[in-house]
């Protein structure tokens, strides 16, 4: 039974996306969860910092590299955390809180 | 067959109709966790299981305080610049929005074998699994004098938010211009590192506007500063030049409560209007008492997976109990962050699901350095599979280039959005 799940999940899935597959959605959930703290549950955040949720993952992700690759002038911690990810793990967050609601 | 028993018990609680839009409460036969300890950890737990579990797993938070209090942002209340009622947060969203049952009590023991919680008030909870979140207490053997009659409540430690921030500020606001504040900090570690140091600038900010001719006495055990040591020492210098004075490897031993003296281990004893001992802490008592802490007797070993007890199955210790990872640091920030892994990882137990491999998460610790001026400390922990255990990432991390006012702003809109990722 696991083997036939397996080639079947294998199957439906496109080389190119085949990296993100195998990510668990569930433990991505676990991962974005960490931002709730400064960002708000589910990347609802309280008044007086940016909220995540529903933001398109494209943006979030080029948000990231900027800071990670020191491109954001004058920034103050997020240029520091943004290199505690790799890039795949920041494009499956931002994916993350591009699916929440607003 | 892991899949099997949790196809069969996700059916069993789909007909059950647990699985709805409401907070259902109590009354069901879905999986029973138990918290014990509703701070950073253990209220963070509490919320995320029923949201991630969508309210399949039920939760009791068993918490003898009627309000959470936040240490983080305490050190303002005995400043002067906030009030403990703006620190203050209720447990009520836990139920009305999350279905958390919540018990207002203390735990008297734990049963691992039988997995039965005893309280205080004669109540009995079994649980499926336990997670213990119970903070630090104090290692009061070490201050023989703190344990005369009398002497806790006159000489406050201010560790743990409430009565405590409240009476501190009190008794800096009765001092006298030209008064001594001396606070001692015991030896690595113990909760919020930088928390001793934010309070002497706190402290220090109060006395320039309003006792210029007051000191503040910094008598550390440490060899130095234990964090952000560039960015205090700067401040001392900078703005309170003449007020502060910081005495490193200075090891409290006892405490003269009547005379206001502090005793040390190779140094000179100091009297001070007002005293302010931090004793050296460990897990909290319902952890000692229960065998958890493993490590040396004062902290709790857990498997950084799943957080649980080193010591005891379907056990989980939180928060500033646990023996912590290198680098990683007794923080509310990071309290919450091993609530919501915790959270997941139960949730994967009790429904046969695989356990994430490779949490990650992050820590951010804002220090005031004046009522406005803040400091940070920022670092991102990864599960490091072979070590098993949890290392900062390389690269990662620092602290701010300098004191700014921007950082204050993001340093209270981090109180608020923690506070309500925790219990709202």
């Amino acid at each position: 039974m696991k083997i036939q799940q397996t080639l079947t999940l294998t199957a439906l899935v496109t080389l190119s996306g085949l990296a993100q597959a195998q990510l668990d959605p569930v433990h991505v959930r676990s991962w974005a969860a960490s931002c709730a703290a400064c960002h708000g549950t589910n990347g609802h955040a309280q008044p007086g910092m940016i909220s995540l949720a529903g933001v398109p993952k494209e943006v979030t992700i080029q948000k990231m590299l900027d800071y990670k690759a020191g491109r954001v002038p004058a920034a103050t911690i997020m240029h520091q955390l943004a290199k505690g990810y790799s890039d795949e793990q920041i494009a499956a967050i931002a994916g993350y809180f591009a699916a929440q609601k607003k | 067959m892991q899949r099997r028993h949790f196809l069969q018990t996700g059916s069993a609680l789909g007909a059950m109709g647990l699985v709805s839009g409401c907070a259902t409460m109590g009354g069901g036969s879905g999986p029973k966790v138990v918290v014990i300890g509703g701070g950073y950890a253990g209220a963070t737990a509490a919320k995320y299981l029923r949201m991630w579990s969508e309210h399949k797993i039920q939760v009791t938070l068993v918490e003898p305080s009627d309000a959470f209090i936040s240490c983080p942002m305490s050190n303002l209340v005995i400043g002067g610049s906030k009030t403990i009622t703006e620190i203050t947060t209720p447990y009520d969203n836990l139920t009305k929005r999350h279905g958390v049952k919540i018990i207002k009590d203390r735990v008297n023991t734990i049963d691992a074998d039988k997995r039965i919680v005893k309280l205080a008030g004669g109540t009995e909870l079994t649980y499926d699994r336990l997670i213990v979140s119970p903070g630090v207490d104090f290692m009061w053997e070490t201050l023989p004098g703190m344990n005369r009659a009398g002497a806790k409540e006159q000489v406050m430690h201010a560790w743990k938010a409430g009565e405590q921030t409240v009476t501190l500020r009190k008794q800096l606001e009765a001092m006298p211009d030209g008064g001594v504040f001396a606070m001692s900090i015991p030896l690595a570690p113990y909760r919020c590192p930088p928390g001793p140091y934010e309070r002497a600038c706190q402290v220090a900010d109060y006395f320039t506007k309003a006792k210029p001719k007051s000191k503040v006495l910094i008598l550390d055990a440490n060899d130095d500063v234990t964090s952000k040591p560039g960015l205090f020492k700067k401040a001392w210098t900078d703005r309170y030049k003449g007020i502060i004075e910081y005495r490193s490897k200075h090891n409290v031993t006892d405490v003269d409560v009547a005379n206001k003296t502090v005793k040390f281990e190779f140094n000179e004893d100091v009297k001070a209007s007002v005293l302010n001992v931090i004793p050296s802490m460990r897990a909290g008592d319902i952890a000692v008492n229960a065998g958890l802490a493993t490590a040396n007797k004062r902290w709790c070993e857990v498997d950084f997976l799943t957080f649980e007890s080193k010591a005891a199955k379907n056990v989980h210790v939180l928060g500033d109990a646990i023996q912590v990872a290198p680098l990683m640091p007794k923080s509310g920030h990071m309290a919450n962050q091993h609530g919501k892994t915790c959270a997941a990882a139960v949730i994967a137990l009790l429904m046969g699901k695989e356990v994430n491999p490779m949490p990650i998460y992050n820590n951010t610790c804002y220090s005031y350095v004046s009522t406005k001026d803040v400091v940070h400390v920022a670092s991102v922990h990864r599960y490091d599979a072979e070590k098993k255990t949890m290392l900062t990432v390389t690269g990662s991390g620092g602290v701010s280039s300098a004191a700014n006012e921007l950082e204050g702003v993001y340093a209270w809109s981090w109180a608020q959005n923690i506070w309500a990722d925790t219990l709202a």
